[in-house]
């Protein structure tokens, strides 16, 4: 959870909800959590237990679309 | 009965010496129907007796829904951790155990507005251009 918060701490985009799953076993159960730490990133891709910041950022980063370059719209 | 020990309740007020800031603690409840919600409140207001930088709010989830939307709170119980406008860190359960020593870790983090995390990290996370939403799960032990 510490990286987690750290993140949130850095940028107002970022939100970071501290879950004890034993409370909530519906949504432990939607997201499939057999064993803690687990970070589920954006409702979709997940990180399974702890990692060291580099590798808990890169796991992240990697989920989100590249910002750039940024195609021009097709004109319809 | 108190939920926090003796001697746990010493050793949080000393590492609440720490705080720079102050924070307020945001919680959202409907402890009537909650089994752990009466324990939660409980413990949230023996935490925050511990600190003059720390202060709790404590609102009901059902009567004032618009406010825990304003938080981003849509399940009880739930703690935002907040310091002026920054709301980005929630606890969602009773905070006892691991997730107890995540939430002290988060009130020093948000007081002090320090993250711990490299340069090259914040560098990184603050280039992100897009809601991100981590929802990490915990047990106590």
């Amino acid at each position: 959870m510490r990286l987690a918060q750290s993140l949130a701490l850095e940028n107002a985009l970022v939100q970071a909800d501290c879950i004890e799953a034993t409370e909530f076993p519906d949504l432990s159960s939607r997201f499939r959590v057999y064993a803690v730490p687990k970070t589920v990133i954006n409702g979709s891709g997940s990180i399974e237990g702890s990692l060291p910041e580099q590798f808990f950022l890169e796991e992240i980063l990697k989920t989100l679309p590249t910002p750039e370059p940024c195609e021009p719209p097709q004109a319809t | 009965m108190s939920l926090l020990r003796e001697d746990d309740a010493i050793e949080v007020r000393e590492r609440l010496k720490a705080m720079t800031s102050p924070v307020r603690l945001v919680h959202f409840t409907q402890e009537l129907n909650l089994e752990y919600g009466h324990e939660t409140k409980q413990l949230l207001e023996e935490l925050s007796a511990l600190s003059d930088q720390l202060s709790l709010e404590i609102h009901n989830f059902l009567l004032e829904k618009d406010y825990a939307a304003e938080y981003g709170v849509d399940m009880v119980p739930a703690t935002v951790v907040c310091n002026g406008d920054a709301r980005g860190i929630r606890f969602y359960g009773l905070p006892a155990g691991y997730e107890f020593a995540s939430l002290l870790d988060a009130i020093l983090m948000v007081s002090q507005g320090d993250s711990g995390l490299s340069a090259e990290s914040r560098e990184k996370v603050a280039a992100i251009a897009q809601p991100l939403h981590l929802q990490v799960f915990v047990t106590p032990t």
